[in-house]
Formats: C-alpha cells, structure tokens, sequence
C-alpha cells in the first residue's frame, strides 16, 4: 500500500524523533521526570525495539512494556497441560508457531515434537480444523491462546468444525482480555504510568469506545496506536503533549482500522460462542473474568472438557516474568537475562515470544 | 499482542478471499469484512481480515503529521 | 541439549554449538572448521576441500531440486574460499520405493550444474534403506578446488560489505512449495553456482578480506559469525539489503525476519572501499549479481565482534545469530 512508505520512510522517521524528543524535554522541564509511558501490546514492545525508536528516545521517555504478549502471559501450568495433551495418543496438536518454544515446567512443545508427538504448526485456526478433517481416526485439539484480535478466530474455527459436523476436533482455551488486566494492574498501584499507548489491532476488534474506563475511571490518557515506525512516533508524540498539557482523552491515531465500536461480527461471534472465564497469568495470579472459555452448548469442542491432563508439579525459577510484564522491572534486573536465560534455552516466556519484552531486549539492544 | 498486515484483496469467492501482500498471496478468511470488494485492502491477521483499510483515513492521518512536523498545526485531542 | 531437534540443523546458534561441543570437541581442527572449506597445502599447492549434504523436501522446488542445490552448494563452498573447483563426489542414500524417474530428474540436474561450473563428478556411491528410514533421497558430496586467490590481507576499519543481490528468496520458495501454511508465491528459489562468476570478480583484486555463501541461518548468521571470527564490528544500514517484493510480503504475513532466511546462490563479501565500487560495477553486469549493493561496513577494526544495524531512527541495534527454529508467529 503506497501510504506505507510515508511510515517507514528514513526522513519522516528523524524528523519525528525529534517532535517527540522535543515534547518530552518539555514534559520533563515541567515534572523534572521524563514521561512513563506503557504500552500495553507486545507487538509494540518489538516494533519499538526493532526500528531502533526505543533506543533513539531512552533519554527522553521511559517505555514499558505491558501485559500484551499472549506468550508471555500464559500460565506456565496452561502450557504444561499443553505438553500432556500432546502426549496422547492418536492425538494431533495443533498451535501457533509463536507457542512452539515456550517452557514449560520442564520442556516446550518443540521438546514434545522432538520426542516424536505429532505436533503441528498452523498459520490460521481454520487451518487446524481442515487437519480434523483429513484425519478422522485422530484427535485434533487447537491451542488457542491470544487476546481479542485473535479470539474471533477460533471462534470461526469451532463455527467451521460445528458446520462440518466434527467429532474429533476441539480446542483448548487459554486465551486474554485487555481490559481486566489493565483494571488490575491499576488497581494494584504497582504501575505506576503516566499513559499508555493502546494496542492497535486489539482496537480493531474491540473499538475506541472499550477504553472509555481509563478516562473515567482511571483520570489516565491513552492513544489508540499503529506499529509502523512513524505511527508509533505519532503516537507517542499525541501522548506526551496530552500529558504535557494535562489532558486525559483516548485518542484514536488508528482510524484507518479502529472505528467507534469496533468490529460487531467478530464481536458477535465471540458471544455466540464463548463466556468469561477466570484466567492464571503469568507472575500476576488469577484474575476474574479475564478471558473467555467455549460456552456449555459447545463443550464437544472443549478441549479441557473432553480430555483430562495431568500436570506435574511446578518448578520454582529465578524467572521474573511476572515483574517485567507489570512493568515493575526492566529485563536487565533479572538475574537470568542473557545468562541462563536467552531465545535459545529460555527460562521464562518473556525470552521465548519474539515480542516478549526480554526477547525484545536480547535481540534488538543487548550489548556485552 | 497481534501481527496485522496490509493485503489487498484480489478476488473474492463466498467466506474467502485471495489477498496479496506486496505479490506474497493467501487465502484469507473475510468473514468479518461483509463489505469488502476487490481493490481493497484489509488488515490481515492470521488468515482473517480484520477490518477493510480506510484510505481516506490513512491518508488524513498522514496529511495530519505531516502539519505537524512542519509546525503548521498542532493536533487536536 | 538430550536430543537433537530440528533446530540444530538450521545453521544458528544450536549448529554452532553442536560443531564446537561435539564435532570441534572430538575432530579439532578448530581453525579449518570456521569457514565453508578448509584450506590444505599439498605438494606445493594450496587445495581447498569441503563436504556437505542435502535433505530438502520437497526435492523439487521452483528454481531448482535436490540435486542442483547438492552440485551448487559444494561449488560454492569453495568459490567462496576463493578456489576454482576440480571435482565433486556424490554419495546417495535412497528409500526403497522411490520413483527412478524422479531420481533421473534429480542426477541429470546435477550433470547440467556441474558441466555449467565445469566440474567434474568423479566419484560416487549408493545405499537404499528401507521404507520409512529416509525421506526419498539424501545426497552426500564432497568437493575439492585450487585456491588462487591471494590474501585479501586483515579486515580493516571502512571495508564495505557487499551482497551480490536479493535474500531470502530460497528460503521463500521452499515455504511455499511445502504448501504448509498457505502461503502462495511464484518466488523461486536463487540456487546457482557462484563459479566462475566469484573468480571474474575478484580477478586482480587485493582487497577482497573474505566471502562468504549466506546459506541456512541466512545473511545476519553468516555476518555474526564474521565478526565473531575476525574480531570486529559491522554495521548495516537498515532498509539497504535487497529484497524481493514478494520476499517481503511473505516475510510480513508470516512474522519472519528476512535477514535469517536461507539463500542458495547469493555471495556476502567483505573487501576494501577501494576495491568495493569496482566488485559492485562488475556484479551488476551479471545477471546473478545485477541486484547486488553494498549493504554496510565495518566501523570497528578490533572488537569483541558485533553485528550491528543503522535503524532509520538513527539508532543502532545488535543482530544475533539465529536463534532456534525459524516459525510463522501471529505475534
């Protein structure tokens, strides 16, 4: 799309940095303190990293990163009884490849496959329900993880496995909503932001008007944001004048995408389908209401209702995830970062998912 | 917490569609883009469209900074 | 590390640590196994000899099969170490079953490749195995050239790094032709022999300090290690590395970096910036290198050996080796 290069473009890029370095120095004459801002989604954390604007703007704003990485947030339980399923016999195992390396207790479901359980790599949910259907005799469960953007997709893969009369196709849920884990992250007071920069393509499901609670309820601003180099630039750029001049709106930089409400049918489909649940994140403990689980009508297609796992004990590590998903310490506070723990042998998610924030930090800004 | 792309929509038959981005195809699901006709471009993400690509918007949003840069006008919250 | 996994094949950091905790740690020879070939001397000349194997699938691919990367990436193995090639051997492992025809297909791409590079396919040998012990046909080779390139000397602060064209395109063409994750795309893939066209290029030149074939792990690996290796410090500048559109696209749809993707034709050189313009004018008159550009330099001649990258932000970011496996991520 010819709009694109004005984003990536190396000018418009510069001369961003510097209105947002500009706004920022006059944030920090003002508060003697240079802005905390969060962002909540970790395909953020990565395109910050990435494009180098993280590193470009260390002096001048202090970002972090948020609860929004589905890898990282996934209870190291939730992906031990992933590993057990995997285990069973004539069952095929179905998962983003985003879930292929994370840790478990012991091992990963790479570990799993390398140990000769089927266990598959889909690029769509639909995909794992065409699989379901060139192997009858088998079982096919989908792990299906992720936040709103990627819900209303394993709805339509249940939706297609329920239209084509499925008996071995399932899916096990552990998936994610934005706003419970903002409410509690505020609520703890352990955040302690200025803003955040709101997770663009979660938007495009949920709406500008799913964040109205910051505002209200919160006294808090948030820009709406795209993952371009100079979205996230106009993004952050929107957010520190907002502070700077002491306003407290969320504003939509994602228009193109984001609209009031959102999207209706995908919404619609999720409450065709699904009802909260209580959820485990990672380092943050059970919060209510906090995902979505298939409805009772739908438990033939309820993985966790059709099989039982057992999961082994847990392991206690020096992993701290938990802090580093509530922004409460940098990954280089971590006594494991770049030495027991890299992509390549990871102790905790946060190394695992390529947006995880320790991962982000390993790749993109580690110096020896 | 999500990749999405830019595709543009090539052709259409029923529930899917096939979409290009910068000449890489797939088959894309387009359930929840009712309206979208060949020509457009949606937001692609893990097999689904999420949403059709407002031009008018894209290019406001860039007219929009480009006055911010240019220090001719400062944005409105 | 129990078992070895997939990963351990992909040229990345789990390669390398298998090359030097298992193979370095029993064979030695820690100096010869660094580089694509080794360099032996023998009776007054200076040889250079390399092995390799071939595990594809599928064995045909737009582009190319089995056999024409088998001949390719021995002959460039050693174009690289800047020797002309004499001959080749093939060993072949073959599960019983597997189609005569498809195997024809396979030798007789290999007999136009190597009559292409004038390479001589000297030796060879045969196994079958049973059904299910193999995937079709693995093939072995060795290869064996004439170094006659001189030392290009140490590598010094300013020498350009130059790629001779566009990357990823293998490691596309692959995906694609597996047909897993629905990805569609007419990218084929750049396996080709490097040979003659490195010789022609670096004839009469003093400066070239080393070249390399970027293959699995692709071209960040192959960097990293160059600069682990010699000690120094490169930096790339963000948006100058060819890529083919649809290289790219397929690289966003599925969450990969480009920069870690397999090529099967492609030569990286490191050479001084006198010599630089000079590589670059003689790559775009082939038709293998008309994309070629200079895609960064070396700021730091003594170093603890990094790999760097100029973003468009005006910041630098530190590229590693591949880490693990390469997977499509929705994330």
């Amino acid at each position: 799309m010819d709009v694109m290069n004005f984003y990536t473009d190396p000018a418009v890029i510069r001369s961003s940095v510097e209105k947002v370095k500009n706004a920022a120095r006059d944030f920090r004459n003002q508060h003697q303190r240079v802005p905390v801002i969060m962002e909540v989604c970790g395909s953020h954390t990565m395109a910050f990293a990435r494009s180098g604007i993280k590193t470009a703007l260390k002096d001048d704003v202090n970002l972090i990163a948020g609860p929004g990485c589905p890898v990282c947030v996934t209870d190291q339980k939730a992906i031990d009884a992933m590993i057990g399923l995997a285990g069973k016999q004539d069952t095929i195992l179905c998962t983003f490849g985003d879930m292929m390396r994370v840790p478990g207790s012991r091992r990963s479901l790479v570990d799993a496959r390398t140990e000769g359980k089927d266990v598959r790599v889909v690029y769509s949910p639909v995909d794992s329900v065409t699989i379901a259907e060139r192997n009858p005799e088998k079982e096919v469960v989908f792990l299906g993880i992720g936040f709103e953007t990627t819900i209303p997709l394993l709805a339509m893969a249940v939706r297609k496995a329920e239209r084509l009369n499925l008996k071995n196709y399932s899916v096990w849920m552990t998936t994610k909503l934005v706003e419970p884990v903002l409410r509690t992250l505020l609520d703890s007071g352990e955040a302690e932001v200025d803003g955040f920069l709101l997770p663009g393509h979660v938007s495009v499901v949920s709406g500008e008007k799913s964040y109205r609670f910051l505002t209200a309820e919160y006294g808090l601003p948030g820009v709406i944001t795209g993952f371009e180099p100079v979205q996230l630039l106009s993004g952050t750029y929107k957010l520190v004048r907002m502070l700077r001049e002491g306003k407290h709106a969320v504003v939509n930089d994602y228009r193109s995408v984001v609209g009031q409400s959102g999207n209706q049918i995908a919404q619609s489909l999720m409450t065709t389908y699904f009802t909260f649940s209580d959820e485990e994140w990672r380092g943050m403990g059970a919060i209510p209401a906090s995902g979505l689980v298939l409805k009772e009508a739908y438990a033939a297609f309820d993985a966790k209702r059709r099989f039982n796992v057992t999961v082994p004990p847990q392991r206690k590590t020096a992993c701290r995830c938990g802090e580093i998903i509530k922004g409460r310490i940098a990954p280089e506070d971590c006594a494991l970062f770049g030495k027991g723990c890299t992509p390549v042998n990871p102790v905790g998610p946060c190394m695992v998912s390529t947006e995880g924030t320790c991962a982000a930090h390993y790749q993109y800004m580690r110096e020896e | 917490m999500c990749i999405g792309v830019p595709a543009e929509v090539m052709e259409i038959s029923g529930e899917e569609a096939r979409v290009n981005v910068m000449g890489a195809g797939m088959t894309a699901g387009i359930v929840f883009v009712p309206e979208v006709k060949v020509g457009d471009f949606v937001l692609l993400h893990a097999g689904q469209a999420m949403a059709v690509i407002d031009r008018t918007y894209a290019e406001e949003s860039i007219a929009e900074w480009r006055r911010v840069l240019d220090g001719r006008d400062e944005f409105l919250y | 590390m129990k078992r070895i996994s997939l990963a351990h094949g992909e040229g990345g950091e789990l390669t390398e640590r298998l090359i030097t905790e298992v193979f370095v740690k029993a064979f030695g020879n820690e100096a010869h196994a660094a580089y694509d070939a080794a360099v032996l001397e023998s009776a007054g000349s200076t040889l250079a000899i390399t092995t390799d194997s071939f595990v594809v699938k599928p064995l045909f691919f737009p582009g190319g099969n089995i056999g024409t990367l088998a001949v390719t990436g021995t002959i460039n193995d050693l174009a690289v170490s800047g020797a002309v090639p004499l001959a080749m051997t093939a060993g072949f492992i073959l599960e019983e079953g597997f189609p005569l025809s498809d195997l024809k297909a396979i030798v007789s791409a290999m007999a136009s490749e190597a009559e292409k590079a004038g390479v001589a396919i000297v030796a060879g040998d045969t196994k079958v195995v049973a059904k299910g012990e193999a995937d079709g046909v693995f093939i072995n080779t060795a290869g064996i050239g004439q170094v006659y390139g001189g030392n290009g000397g140490k590598i010094r602060e300013g020498d350009k790094v130059i790629v001779s064209g566009t990357v990823g395109d293998h490691g596309i063409a692959i995906l694609s032709a597996r047909n897993e994750l629905g990805l569609l795309s007419d990218v084929k893939s750049d396996c080709a022999s490097l040979h003659p066209m490195l010789s022609n290029i670096t004839y009469g030149l003093s400066g070239v300090r080393i070249m390399r074939d970027p293959t699995r792990g692709g071209l960040a690996t192959a960097l990293v290690e160059i600069c682990e290796h010699h000690r120094v410090t490169v930096e790339l500048e963000e948006g100058a590395v060819p890529l083919k559109r649809e290289v790219e696209g397929a690289c966003d749809i599925l969450g990969f970096d480009p920069l870690y993707l397999a090529n099967e034709g492609k030569a990286l050189f490191v050479a001084d910036e006198k010599d630089a313009e000079q590589i670059l004018e003689r790559l775009h008159r082939e038709e293998k290198g008309k994309d070629a550009r200079i895609i960064g330099r070396v700021t730091e001649a003594v170093s603890a050996g990094r790999l760097l990258m100029r973003t468009a932000a005006g910041s630098t970011r530190r590229l590693h080796r591949l880490s693990g496996l390469i997977l499509p991520r929705i994330c």
